[in-house]
């Protein structure tokens, strides 16, 4: 275990948290620089609606692939996974395995054709065209509701890394890096956040790749790391993916392996991975509907890759820091350092001068990525499945693309405005998993049900959204209210805060399917002509059969799915 | 891409080039400089071996997707 001198050390030394030299700054500047000027370079580009929300429909595969993933690289991934890490251990990591790969494979090769057939313009816009305007009003409002507090969350994460390894002030860094946001973001659309986002990959890829490549040297390799970990916490299985999710008590997540496949791999995965629309924007603007679906494959495929650069830091945390990180209420208390702080501890623990510099600009590029992702969402579904449909139907096309600058500038200020909500939060994970249950997860149910029966009516679909929205949200405030119904929520005292969140998931979809089912068997479907392009079995999917083996989007996605059960199985 | 952007990959190799000459000098300063505070590793001068890559991934990004080049 880690001793109180060890400790003393570490914070009698806090100057190294804050060593960032002139070569270091200078890497910063160049980022925001280059970012900006990105963002003003393709502003002549951005001129018609489709150029501006839809990147005008023409990224190749690699580019839609590595913006779709790295749209999702946000603090959530890269500060609030390594955190969960050094709490829970490698369980985490099935974020990026489980609850990730068969949604995204699911999405390229099942719902891709339907979303880019359709030719909507985001996930509402589907709903319109399957369920009717009511649907896709209650989706786009809880869309950018949910948006723009994720935004928030991006904005908190950042301002703590400015504040562990530069002293800045908080509210500073959420100023800077939200009004640069701002900018490019208005200035270019999507085209100008796509580009950003594929700048960004690899900038985080470069900047945080040290941290694993360094720890593993230092510990001699992954049994060394495996080694120290179990010095440092005698008795407590943190480095096995399933081993121990036999029983709530086996974990110290308080999780059960039915939690993980129904919960995270179903209800949370499916719902975030394959209808919100911030990350789906990505691949809806590729040029053809194969270019989408290879790059979502892609996009499949890097996500498995991601544990590298947060999975291993935050069991490095556990195997090398020389004191034990603490919960966010009690680091205010005392001074020490909380879970969320880890990534920073691991970069400047590793980075010298110039490779600090790009470790740090590489956490700005990804919580960027993440807002800039959120903005630009934000401002698609806003002026589309909002403003245009309920407050200003005829307006031409400038008008839009107006309102979708001008909306990008006022989603970054009410998202300035939830940073300071977040600060409240113990946890930055937890609160984005309540946020993701309340509206993605039911999303979900309603959307695979509309696209593959055709008996779905549109009154099903708008009264089972807002049952499940609606149910996670009470059993959410009954949790709070009463802790005691955790043994209902999650079937256990002893689920923790996550385990709680995918559980009642779990209950949220199971809450939409039933609801849309009852209530379409007792109303009018619509016609089948009227369902031509949006639901299986009416629509025309292109045959691949003329493509060889090698080019068919089924293919690569089976090659992804051999790879993820082999990674499950090796870390088993 | 149908209109004719400058590629997204040229602007990834100018950053990555710019990044790598900085990384790389101070990482070559640091030889005789060292910091007062060393990193854990310091030994390694990863600033020296990343600086590099940096470069010549930098670089070839520049040298292939310059403007007009296509």
């Amino acid at each position: 275990m880690l001793s109180s001198h060890w400790f003393s050390l570490w914070l009698a030394a806090p100057a190294r948290l804050l060593s960032m030299g002139p070569v270091d700054l200078a890497i910063v500047v160049a980022y925001f620089t280059l970012v900006l000027a990105i963002g003003f370079y393709l502003k002549k580009y951005a001129s018609t609606g489709e150029d501006f929300f839809m990147a005008g429909r023409e990224m190749t595969a690699w580019i839609a692939g590595l913006s779709f993933i790295s749209a999702n690289l946000g603090s959530l991934e890269m500060m609030g996974y390594a955190a969960a890490t050094y709490q829970y251990g490698m369980i985490v990591a099935h974020a990026y395995f489980i609850a990730a790969i068969p949604a995204i494979l699911f999405l390229s090769i099942v719902m891709l054709p339907f979303y880019y057939i359709c030719k909507t313009h985001s996930v509402p816009g589907y709903l319109k065209l399957r369920f009717g305007e009511a649907t896709r009003g209650l989706s786009g409002i809880s869309f950018a509701v949910m948006t723009i507090l994720m935004s928030g969350i991006n904005m908190y994460s950042m301002a703590v890394i400015m504040k562990v390894i530069l002293g800045w002030d908080i509210h500073f860094s959420i100023w800077v890096s939200s009004i640069t946001v701002a900018l490019y973001v208005m200035a270019g659309g999507l085209l100008s956040a796509i580009f950003n986002e594929v700048l960004q990959f690899f900038l985080i890829w470069l900047g945080c790749l040290l941290i694993p490549v360094m720890g593993l040297i230092e510990t001699g390799g992954w049994s060394g790391l495996v080694a120290r970990i179990q010095h440092n916490f005698p008795g407590q299985d943190y480095i096995h993916l399933w081993r121990n999710v036999g029983a709530f008590t086996d974990n110290p997540m308080g999780l059960h392996w039915t939690g993980i496949v129904f919960g995270w791999g179903i209800a949370i995965s499916f719902g975030y991975w394959t209808t919100d629309f911030l990350v789906v924007q990505r691949v809806m603007a590729a040029k053809n509907l194969r270019s989408a679906q290879m790059g979502t494959i892609i996009g499949a495929l890097l996500k498995m890759m991601v544990p590298l650069i947060v999975i291993l830091p935050g069991l490095l945390g556990l195997a090398v820091l020389p004191f034990k990180l603490v919960d966010e209420g009690t680091a205010v208390a005392t001074g020490a350092h909380s879970y969320n702080e880890v990534l920073p501890l691991m970069l400047a623990r590793y980075c010298g001068p110039g490779l600090l510099g790009l470790g740090v600009t590489a956490l700005i590029a990804g919580f960027m990525s993440g807002m800039a992702g959120n903005v630009s969402a934000f401002a698609t579904v806003w002026t589309y499945d909002i403003y245009r449909p309920f407050l200003r139907k005829n307006a031409s096309d400038a008008h839009y693309v107006s309102m979708g600058r001008w909306c990008s500038l006022l989603g970054v200020f009410v998202s300035i405005g939830t940073a300071y909500l977040v600060m409240n939060f113990s946890s930055i994970i937890v609160y984005a998993q309540v946020i993701f249950i309340f509206f993605i997860v039911p999303l979900f149910g309603t959307v695979i049900l509309g696209m593959l029966w055709k008996r779905c009516t549109p009154a099903g679909g708008f009264w089972g959204l807002l049952a499940g929205i609606l149910t996670s949200f009470v059993l959410w405030l009954w949790v709070h209210l009463d802790p005691s119904a955790l043994v209902y929520v999650a079937f256990s005292t002893h689920a923790k805060d996550m385990s709680e969140n995918i559980f009642r998931a779990i209950w949220s979809l199971a809450a939409c399917l039933l609801v849309t089912v009852g209530v379409s068997l007792v109303t009018r479907p619509k016609p089948e002509a009227e369902l031509a392009g949006l639901v299986y079995g009416l629509t025309d999917i292109p045959s691949e059969a003329r493509f060889p083996l090698f080019q068919r989007p089924i293919f690569w996605a089976g090659a992804v799915g051999a790879a993820f059960v082999a990674v499950n199985l090796i870390f088993w | 891409m149908g209109r004719h952007f400058i590629s997204i990959w040229f602007f990834i190799g100018l950053l990555l080039s710019i990044y790598g000459i900085l990384i790389l000098g101070a990482g070559i300063y640091g030889l005789w400089h060292p910091p007062a505070q060393p990193v854990v590793l310091a030994n390694l001068h990863m600033g020296i071996w990343w600086g590099l890559l940096l470069m010549l991934l930098g670089g070839f990004y520049v040298y292939h997707f310059f403007p007009g080049k296509e």
